[in-house]
């Protein structure tokens, strides 16, 4: 059950990762993302972290996928632009990545031992999660509050700096 | 069961799936999109081990990786926007100043 589970949600991602690489207009390709970021916060459920998979959705395909259709919707993007950089791409890009990918499947097949992954076999309930991150982990907690805030300023000034330049010229 | 080498490659398929976008996409929101994919993929295996090991500690990186995340995408979108208004494209070949 675990494993057509597993299957179902796998094809999904994949599917929905190689449909962002195939479309050309950027909004196709930010509900090929949701997609993949939905079937991986089922990918977690089924190991059992269900923290991580409820913060994946909320986070990951609510807020950061929202800011990315927005910025989309703002600046107007359209179909992108084929040109000779991205055709070079193309061709010794994508059969090095198949290449890639095909070897180092078969070397995690080959060499990565006998590990088995149960269904729930981690207590990741988020009061567990809670304890570990309020206790061992309190420093890098605090240290990342400081960083989303630095963040946010960050973005306040690019995004308004450039705005106000236009004004003086304007 | 699963054995822990399915989600391994699950996550290496999605990563190379990045990495091939970020390498063939010329829009600049798409290739920003491809680096959410790797981390995606990353978070995965994180996810995969800690199950493995029966450690938490995996799932609270994995936490961390995506407030990284998010403070890089509101970063890097300010940016997109700061760079569609002086140059006025969002194609990655007409930004290039620093190209010899």
């Amino acid at each position: 059950m675990h494993l057509i589970l597993f299957l179902i949600f796998g094809a999904v991602c994949v599917a929905g990762a190689v449909n962002l690489l195939l479309q050309h207009h950027p909004i196709d390709s930010a509900l090929s993302l949701v997609v993949v970021m939905g079937a991986l916060a089922a990918e977690y459920l089924l190991l059992g972290a269900e923290f991580v998979a409820a913060v994946q959705v909320i986070v990951y395909a609510g807020a950061i996928m929202v800011l990315f259709v927005f910025v989309i919707m703002l600046l107007n993007a359209g179909e992108e632009a084929r040109s000779g950089g991205s055709r070079i791409a193309w061709v010794i890009g994508v059969p090095g990545m198949l290449l890639g990918g095909i070897l180092m499947s078969w070397v995690l097949l080959k060499h990565s031992g006998t590990g088995q992954v149960e269904v729930g076999s981690l207590p990741g309930s988020p009061q567990d999660i809670g304890w570990l991150l309020f206790h061992d982990f309190l420093l890098p907690f605090e240290v990342t509050s400081i960083l989303v805030l630095i963040a946010i300023m960050g973005a306040v000034v690019l995004a308004s700096h450039a705005q106000s330049a236009e004004k003086k010229e304007g | 069961m699963v054995p822990l080498s399915y989600y391994l490659i699950l996550s290496g398929i999605l990563f190379a799936c990045g990495v091939t976008g970020f390498l063939i996409k010329r829009n600049i929101i798409t290739i920003f999109m491809s680096i959410e994919l790797m981390l995606n993929g990353v978070n995965l295996s994180f996810v995969a081990f800690a199950a493995q090991w029966h450690a938490l500690s995996g799932q609270i990186f994995v936490f961390f990786v995506m407030v990284v995340a998010a403070a890089e995408a509101a970063v890097g979108l300010a940016i997109i926007i700061a760079v569609y208004r002086t140059r006025e494209t969002l194609n990655v070949d007409q930004v290039n100043l620093l190209k010899l």
